[in-house]
C-alpha cells in the first residue's frame, strides 16, 4: 500500500491509494483491530470510458482517526467483496453499482438497491410501478406476509417493509428502500462548491447542522483553509442543539408509541419552545445554512447567550421530571425493556453505529475522540448502555439530553471573540479532496469531496443509518409486530440520508 | 401518577389561538372546488405523501400536532389512510420512485379532494432543481396541485395558515 496522506481537517483524516491486495488488507487489519467501516462508495467520471474507482473509508480507533483507502479500477474491472468482513458494505456495494457502476466481485448479494428501475423515466415508463423486487420468502406452515408502504400510516418517509410472521411473531423483516432517492450526488456536481453546502444540509433535514459542518470541513480541508475559533465554536453550538431538538422530539414519539400520549405532548412541547429559540437567535427553526465554508453566519451576542442559558436552565428541571415519569411508569417500562434487543455482540459484528450503537455498548462518540475544536476542550461523557433494547435506547436518549445540556452551557460561557468567517476561502486550482467528519445526533456523518479545478468533481454523503437499517431486521426477529412501530422508532433511522 | 398529575397541573394549557387568515382569493385558490366546499364542515382530514422531502417538512408538520398549534383542536387531524382523507399534503420534489405511489394515493383519495404542496420543494423543486433523471421535480408535475406552501420547510404556522385558509373559504361560501 502507497503512504497514506494527512488531509489538512482539524481532525487525523488520512489518504491512500491501494491496489487490490491492498484494498484486502486494510479492510483486513482493520478488523482485527477492532475497527470499523464508516463508509464504501465510488466513483466515476462522465462518459463511459471514465476513470473509475473504489473507495472506503475506516475508523481504526480513536486515535488514528480516519483512514480514506481509494482503489482505483480499470473499465469493467471489478473489486473485492468487502461484505464478508464488514456485513454493512453489502448495501453500500450495492448502491456504489446502482450509482457509479462499480461491481464487488463474488458479492453475494447483487440485487440492485436504490435503483428501482424508474431512473430518467419519462412518457409511458413514467407511470410505471417500480421493478419487482427479488425479497426472500418465508416458506412454512401458518406463515404469512405483511407488505408495509411506501406510503406508511403516519407522517413518516417512503420505505417498504416485507414482514414474514406466523400469528404476530416476527420471523424475518426484509427492508427495501431507495424511495426517495432524488439524485444527490449528481446535484453536487452542478453546484458551485461554495454554495453546496446548502445541499448538504438537506440530505437529511433532522442532521441539517451535522451535514452543512461536515460538507464545509470538507471544503475548507479541500482548500487548506482554517476555521476561526469562535465559528468552531458556535459551530458546535448549533450541533448540540440540532441534537437537544431531536431528541426530544423521539421521546415524546417514544412514550406515544407506547400509548403514552402525556410524553408526546410534554416532548413535543419542550421541542417546539426549543425551535422557537432557534428562530428567534438563528433564524431558522433548523438552523439550516447556518454554518457556510469558512465559518458561520450567524452570531451569538450577550442577550442571546443569556436567553440561552436560561433556556438550559429551564430544560433541565423538566427533563429530571419527565425521566422520573417515564421511569415510573408500568406501561411504558414493559413495553421498552427486552423489546427490540440487539446485543453488543451482535451490534460489534453489524457495525451498529451512533447512538443505537452506544445504546448497545459500541463506545464510538466523535466528540470525545479524535476532538475535533471546541469538543476537546470540553471532556465530553459518553453515554452509554449494555442492554441494547428500547429501553436502552431511551435511556442514551435522556443522559444525551443532560449531557448537551452541560455542553450548551460551556459553549455558551467559553465563546472565545474573533471572527465568524475565514478572511478568504479560496478553491485549489487543480485537483483536490478533503473529508468531514461530524458526531450528528443520530451518529456519524461523513462527507468525502473531491474538487477538480474548483468544481465538485464527486461529494459523497453518508448516513450512519446505513450501518443502523440492516441492524434493524434484526432487532424485529421475535418482537411482536406491534412492537416494530416502537422498535423502529428507537432507532430513529433516516430515510432521506441513506437514499441520497 | 401524582408526578404525572402534577406535571400536567404545572404545564396548563399552551394552545395558541389559530393563525389570522386572509381570504382574498389568489389564482391557485380558484381551482378549490365548490362541490368540495360544501361537503365539508370545518373539519378536515388530511393525508400526508412525503414523495421525497429532505424530512424537514415532515418535522415541521408533526410540530403542528403539538399543544402549542393543536391542530386537533381545531378539528384538523392528519389521517392513516387516503381513502379517508379530504385533502392530500405532499411534501418533496417527487422521486421517480414515488411517482407511482403518489399518483395512487391521490386517486384513492374520494372527490372533491384538496392538494397542497408544502415546501419549496414541492412548489418547484427547491435546491433539488427541477427535474432530473431520478426526480420529477414539483408536485404540480406528477398530480393536480390546488395550493402551495413555499418555505424551506415553511414554518408550522405558515402551513396551518395554508389549512385553514383553505377550510375557512370553503366555510364562508357554504
Amino acid at each position: 500500500m502507497s503512504m497514506l496522506v494527512a488531509l489538512p481537517t482539524p481532525l487525523p483524516i488520512r489518504h491512500g491509494v491501494v491496489d487490490r491486495e491492498g484494498w484486502l488488507a486494510v479492510a483486513q487489519d482493520v478488523l482485527a483491530g477492532g475497527g470499523r467501516l464508516v463508509s464504501l462508495w465510488g466513483s466515476s467520471s462522465a462518459g463511459a470510458e471514465g476513470a473509475r474507482a473504489a473507495h472506503a473509508a475506516y475508523a481504526f480507533s480513536f486515535e488514528s482517526g480516519l483512514a480514506w483507502i481509494e482503489l482505483p479500477l480499470a473499465p469493467g474491472e471489478g473489486y473485492p467483496d468487502l461484505a464478508p468482513l464488514f456485513p454493512a458494505a453489502a448495501r453500500l456495494q450495492r448502491a456504489a453499482r446502482d450509482l457509479d457502476g462499480i461491481q464487488a466481485t463474488d458479492a453475494a448479494d447483487t440485487r440492485p438497491w436504490l435503483d428501482h428501475g424508474l431512473w430518467g423515466a419519462e412518457g409511458d415508463a413514467a407511470g410505471a410501478l417500480p421493478a419487482d423486487y427479488a425479497f426472500v420468502r418465508v416458506q412454512g406452515e401458518g406463515v404469512h406476509e405483511i407488505a408495509v408502504g411506501p406510503v406508511h400510516a403516519g407522517i413518516i418517509e417512503p420505505g417498504h417493509f416485507r414482514f414474514s410472521v406466523v400469528g404476530e411473531k416476527v420471523l424475518r423483516l426484509e427492508e427495501r428502500l431507495g424511495y426517495k432517492h432524488k439524485g444527490i450526488a449528481r446535484r453536487f456536481t452542478e453546484l458551485p462548491a461554495l454554495e453546496a453546502h446548502r445541499l448538504a444540509g438537506r440530505v437529511s433535514g433532522d442532521s441539517t447542522v451535522a451535514y452543512a459542518w461536515a460538507y464545509c470541513m470538507a471544503l475548507e480541508a479541500a482548500a487548506g483553509c482554517a476555521v476561526p475559533a469562535r465559528a468552531a465554536w458556535l459551530r458546535a453550538l448549533l450541533l448540540e442543539r440540532e441534537r437537544v431538538a431531536n431528541h426530544l422530539g423521539d421521546l415524546g414519539a417514544l412514550g406515544n408509541d407506547a400509548a403514552f400520549a402525556l410524553g408526546l405532548a410534554q416532548f413535543a412541547r419542550l421541542r417546539e419552545d426549543w425551535q422557537r429559540l432557534s428562530m428567534a437567535l438563528f433564524g431558522h427553526r433548523f438552523m439550516m445554512d447556518r454554518i457556510v465554508p469558512g465559518g458561520v453566519a450567524v452570531d451569538l451576542d450577550a442577550e442571546g447567550r443569556r436567553r440561552l442559558l436560561a433556556q438550559c436552565d429551564a430544560l433541565e428541571p423538566e427533563l429530571r421530571q419527565l425521566r422520573h415519569i417515564y421511569d415510573e411508569h408500568a406501561g411504558l417500562q414493559d413495553r421498552f425493556i427486552g423489546t427490540g434487543r440487539v446485543t453488543p455482540q451482535l451490534a460489534a459484528q453489524l457495525g451498529l453505529t451512533g447512538l443505537a450503537g452506544r445504546a448497545s455498548a459500541q463506545t464510538w462518540d466523535l466528540r470525545c475522540a479524535p476532538s475535533l475544536p471546541p469538543y476537546d476542550g470540553l471532556n465530553v461523557n459518553m453515554a452509554t448502555h449494555r442492554n441494547g433494547d428500547v429501553a436502552a435506547r431511551v435511556s442514551v436518549r435522556f443522559d444525551e439530553l443532560l449531557e448537551s445540556l452541560r455542553l450548551l452551557r460551556l459553549l455558551c460561557l467559553g465563546l472565545p471573540e474573533g471572527s465568524l468567517r475565514a478572511e478568504a476561502l479560496s478553491l485549489p486550482a487543480g485537483a483536490a479532496r478533503g473529508a468531514g467528519w461530524v458526531e450528528g445526533w443520530r451518529g456519524e456523518v461523513f462527507v468525502a469531496l473531491e474538487l477538480d479545478a474548483g468544481a465538485i468533481r464527486r461529494c459523497h454523503c453518508h448516513d450512519p443509518s446505513w450501518q443502523n437499517w440492516p441492524v434493524l431486521e434484526h432487532a424485529v426477529i421475535g418482537n411482536i409486530v406491534p412492537d416494530f412501530p416502537l422498535i423502529n422508532k428507537s432507532f430513529n433511522l433516516s430515510y432521506a440520508g441513506h437514499d441520497l | 401518577m401524582w408526578r404525572i398529575l402534577r406535571q400536567i397541573a404545572r404545564t396548563g394549557i399552551v394552545s395558541e389561538p389559530a393563525p389570522e387568515v386572509t381570504l382574498e382569493p389568489s389564482a391557485e385558490a380558484g381551482r378549490i372546488q365548490q362541490a368540495l366546499l360544501q361537503i365539508l364542515g370545518r373539519a378536515l382530514c388530511i393525508r400526508e405523501v412525503d414523495a421525497g422531502s429532505c424530512n424537514g417538512c415532515e418535522l415541521e408538520l408533526h410540530a403542528l400536532n403539538n399543544p402549542y398549534y393543536n391542530l386537533e383542536g381545531l378539528g384538523i387531524k392528519f389521517v392513516a389512510s387516503p381513502r379517508h382523507a379530504d385533502m392530500l399534503l405532499v411534501t418533496g420534489p417527487v422521486s421517480r420512485h414515488m411517482a407511482e405511489a403518489l399518483r395512487r394515493s391521490y386517486e384513492a383519495t374520494p372527490e372533491p379532494r384538496l392538494v397542497l404542496a408544502v415546501g419549496d420543494c414541492g412548489c418547484d423543486g427547491g435546491i433539488f432543481g427541477e427535474r432530473s433523471a431520478a426526480h420529477c421535480g414539483r408536485v404540480a408535475n406528477v398530480i393536480p396541485v390546488d395550493l402551495t406552501v413555499p418555505g424551506c420547510p415553511p414554518p408550522p404556522l405558515e402551513i396551518l395558515r395554508a389549512i385553514l385558509t383553505a377550510v375557512q373559504r370553503q366555510h364562508q361560501h357554504r
